[in-house]
């Protein structure tokens, strides 16, 4: 269903496909239906709190190209995260030809003051009441053709995840604009319309959304359509700025909360006769399990089983263990390398070339070696785990456990899903941070994650290193831990700002689909590995130039008294100089050097904890620079670079002194 | 008839005379209302005191009605001092003033949205009134704050009360709106409660500014 490249014929009348945008609160089932439509399994991207990214598809309908646009959920049109904003910037400035309004059928009546801004804002809404299936399950009714007539505007039921309503949905988006549109609001009370009324009547600039919706986001000091209404009026807004602070402040106390009710009221009416539900509540099994997973007694353990079999059982001993070893000893150092340097040096005659592709840091030797043979397994796994864990809803129950926590390090509940994500990849979780609501979390997200949690193919690594030697993983777990907590509790006592405020909605706990988890897990490895591969092979091909010109040997050398107070053999620089280019490649650059046998246990974990604190690779220093700016992530290079060494140190100094290893 | 402002501050004292400070008595100077003022005629008239040999006394009715008197003056002390945030000297004064108007039912409605308080700012005992006996009667807590309630306690949510707009939006789009029910399902770590049919956690710091309503 899904095409590449966009053909003549499909194009509307300005040149342009024809774009429909998915639009809703979190948790709707917005990117289920997103893949049900596009038949595409590429971008894939929408999960509660874990992507602030918009994704773009295309189907063909009726012969007709659409382009598809997934959103982050969002709550309102007057946004209050960065994913909210994000949304909006589709409504406000893509002109989409069709938004399709997608909720939650449990929840129509919560979720329907949406689609009454929506039709407000004068929109083209399509209103997809999803997750019907689950709704009659619990004996909810729904009339569906009634909810039309009040709205109208088009209304499907539908069940995405069992592709239920979608021939509807797709009827309904070719055939809009075929049928003329209602002009329909809403009407608030008469004081709320009047104060309206005298905005709206000032305004004389062309948007693309209604001025009714964008008098009533004014009154609400929203600051971004407040910017884009300036900058559209010109000369006369400064007449109408007056007005709407004239009249935000006669309505200071209470506005917000009129408009929410007198919604509220709106909706009211609307679902009177349209929505009905049982006597009694049907608990089912779903439920359950969500009160066991958020309760403290139950919640904690079943938190270190996940945990457990998750992160170390799959991760760790499968991944890191058992798949690496098959893919990286059994297939690259057996079979591939030698046939690969056969080869090459049957093609290339010289031999300084020859070095750049199978040498000792050749770009297929080593580049295609520790990312597929290594790095690839561990992040599969990790990927896959945390895919699944995410589709079962399991995450925002994690969060209310240790928001309590969470709060000694400045951070909430929230940061439970970038700080878990880090364990996978830290630049993604470093992205995610985004989803964070005030710039303090975000930062001390940011510096935490490029301290103290190590990336999975780190993890990997460092695991199946450290558990050849008894006590040694204890050591570097426990010296991880100290470091999160006191670097957390200090960051939160010296960074400037409010406390941060937990909420978070907790959707039902469901089976995930397996289809699903692998979509998302295919997803993020695509985006991990084009990510990674063009900076391995970079390395590989500094790290050759450095060997070729004698370079390597003089940063070794030179590295060599901080090796030696760090109680570390100089050949270890190698690893660090590695691990400057990534994590995971440094924490490689150990395996090779185990495996060699240079490295005692109390050596092998100063290095492993040294290696895990040190500066994180280049991407997540780029991600960090993106989001936060030269001088904060300047700053906690040269904060995270420091702590390294010290702690290094002092580890050293401490296991020499006790002798535990 | 509705009484006299001097009146009412007459029984007032009386009232703290005899009941708090176990006086037989009160002596108009400490009143400070002179004794040829009306307003001790139109006590006595009332059957409400009596003046003896200068010192007023109760009569029974009196008793009851500035008991009721002095429940006004300190609930409007208290309506000053919680809901419109006016303390001190000028707090004391507009109480004054107000308390005359708290009267047919408005101190009914005052006290329950109070939530029943039972001393004034100052410290002093507010006599229970009839709202306040039906209330404990009930098991009725009133409104109070989501913190106050116990996981598995089922409400009506009364209001909001927050001066940040972002927390108070917040709130609105989880649902948390005066007259939805609201189900509080577990209070620690945070707590989770349930508006129509979703499910939603929140900290200690959202959970107080959401007032209840069994």
């Amino acid at each position: 269903m899904a095409v590449d490249g966009i053909n003549q014929d499909s194009l509307s009348h300005d040149g342009k496909p024809l774009r429909v945008a998915l639009v809703g609160n979190p948790n709707v089932g917005k990117s289920v239906l997103f893949n049900a439509l596009t038949g595409s399994y590429v971008t894939v991207s929408n999960y509660p709190g874990t992507s602030v990214e918009v994704s773009r598809g295309s189907t063909v309908i009726d012969g007709q190209t659409w382009q598809v646009i997934d959103t982050p959920g969002m709550y309102a049109i007057h946004t209050i995260t960065e994913e909210e904003r994000v949304a909006r910037e589709i409504l406000l400035h893509e002109k989409p030809d069709v938004v399709l309004h997608v909720l939650d059928a449990r929840n129509l009546e919560r979720m329907l003051a949406m689609t009454v801004q929506l039709i407000e804002a004068n929109l083209p809404v399509i209103l997809v009441v999803n997750i019907m299936d689950e709704a009659e399950r619990m004996g909810l009714k729904i009339d569906l053709e009634l909810l039309q007539q009040r709205l109208g505007i088009p209304v499907i039921g539908a069940a995405s995840t069992r592709k239920r309503g979608l021939d509807e949905i797709r009827v309904a988006i070719s055939s809009y604009g075929t049928q003329p549109r209602i002009e329909r609001s809403f009407p608030y009370g008469r004081l709320l319309e009047y104060d309206i009324s005298e905005v709206i009547w000032l305004m004389t600039g062309e948007y693309l959304l209604s001025r009714r919706s964008l008098a009533v986001l004014l009154l609400q000091g929203d600051e971004e359509i407040t910017e884009m209404v300036r900058h559209k009026e010109g000369d006369g807004y400064a007449v109408l700025a007056e007005k709407v602070r004239e009249k935000a402040f006669e309505r200071r106390d209470s506005f917000h909360l009129d408009l929410s009710l007198q919604r509220n009221s709106i909706v009211k009416n609307i679902i009177q006769g349209v929505f009905s539900e049982p006597d009694k509540r049907v608990i089912t099994i779903s439920d359950r399990l969500s009160t066991w997973s958020v309760r403290p007694l139950t919640g904690i353990p079943m938190m270190l089983v996940v945990l457990y079999f998750g992160l170390y059982k799959f991760v760790g001993e499968f991944g890191a263990g058992t798949v690496v070893d098959l893919l990286d000893k059994r297939i690259f150092v057996d079979i591939v390398n030698p046939w690969m340097i056969t080869t090459v040096k049957e093609i290339i005659p010289w031999e300084i070339i020859q070095e750049l592709f199978v040498g000792e840091y050749g770009i297929i030797t080593l580049a295609f070696r520790y990312a597929v043979g290594i790095i690839l397994p561990i992040v599969a796994t990790f990927f896959i785990f945390f895919s699944f864990l995410e589709d079962t809803g399991y995450f925002p129950r994690l969060a209310l456990l240790v928001d309590r926590l969470f709060k000694h390090f400045g951070l909430t509940g929230r940061a439970v899903i970038p700080m878990v994500l880090g364990f996978g990849c830290d630049t993604m979780a470093t992205l995610v941070t985004r989803t964070l609501e005030t710039v303090r979390e975000r930062v001390i997200a940011t510096l935490l994650l490029a301290l103290a949690i190590p990336c999975s193919a780190q993890l990997g690594v460092i695991i199946s290193l450290l558990s050849k030697e008894t006590g040694a993983l204890a050591v570097w777990g426990v010296c991880m831990l100290l470091i999160f907590v006191l670097v957390g509790v200090l960051a939160t006592k010296i960074m400037p700002g409010e406390a941060p405020v937990f909420y978070m909605e907790l959707p039902p706990m469901r089976l995930p689909q397996l289809s699903n988890v692998f979509t998302k897990t295919y997803t993020r490895m695509q985006w991990y590995f084009i990510e990674i591969l063009p900076l391995f092979i970079l390395a590989s091909v500094l790290l050759w130039l450095g060997k070729v010109t004698g370079f390597i040997g003089t940063a070794i050398n030179s590295m060599t008294p901080v090796m030696s107070s760090l109680g570390l053999p100089k050949e270890a620089a190698v690893a660090f100089i590695f691990g400057f280019f990534r994590r995971d490649y440094g924490a490689a650059g150990l395996y090779d050097l185990q495996a060699q046998g240079m490295l005692n246990a109390r050596q092998l974990t100063v290095a492993a904890v040294t290696l895990t604190l040190f500066i994180p690779c280049i991407a997540q220093f780029l991600v960090m620079k993106k989001e936060r700016g030269w001088k904060v992530a300047g700053g906690i290079g040269l904060f995270v670079s420091l702590l390294a060494f010290s702690s290094g140190y002092v580890l050293n100094q401490f296991l020499l002194l006790t002798g535990i290893l | 008839m509705k009484l006299s402002c001097n009146a009412e501050e007459i029984l007032e004292a009386l009232w703290i005379a005899v009941e708090e400070k176990r006086l037989p008595a009160l002596d108009p100077q400490y009143a400070g209302i002179p004794l040829d003022d009306p307003a001790y005629r139109e006590l006595a008239e009332r059957a409400l005191i009596e003046i003896r040999q200068g010192m007023i006394y109760f009569r029974p009715e009196g008793r009851e009605e500035g008991r009721m008197t002095i429940r006004r003056h300190r609930l409007a002390e208290r309506l000053m001092m919680d809901v419109l945030n006016i303390r001190g000297d000028d707090g004391n004064h507009q109480a004054c003033q107000f308390e005359h108007l708290l009267n047919e039912g408005v101190d009914v409605k005052v006290c329950t949205m109070l939530n029943h308080p039972t001393t004034c700012p100052h410290g002093n005992p507010i006599p229970p009134g009839e709202c306040c006996h039906k209330a404990r009667a009930d098991g009725d807590l009133g409104v109070v704050p989501l913190t106050e309630f116990k996981s598995g306690q089922e409400g009506e949510i009364a209001y909001i009360q927050t001066d940040d707009n972002k927390k108070m939006q917040k709130l609105m789009a989880m649902g948390v709106l005066p007259g939805n029910r609201i189900i509080l399902t577990q209070a620690y770590p945070s707590y989770v409660f349930r508006v129509g049919y979703s499910e939603f956690a929140i900290d200690t710091n959202l959970a107080k500014e959401i007032f209840v309503r069994k």
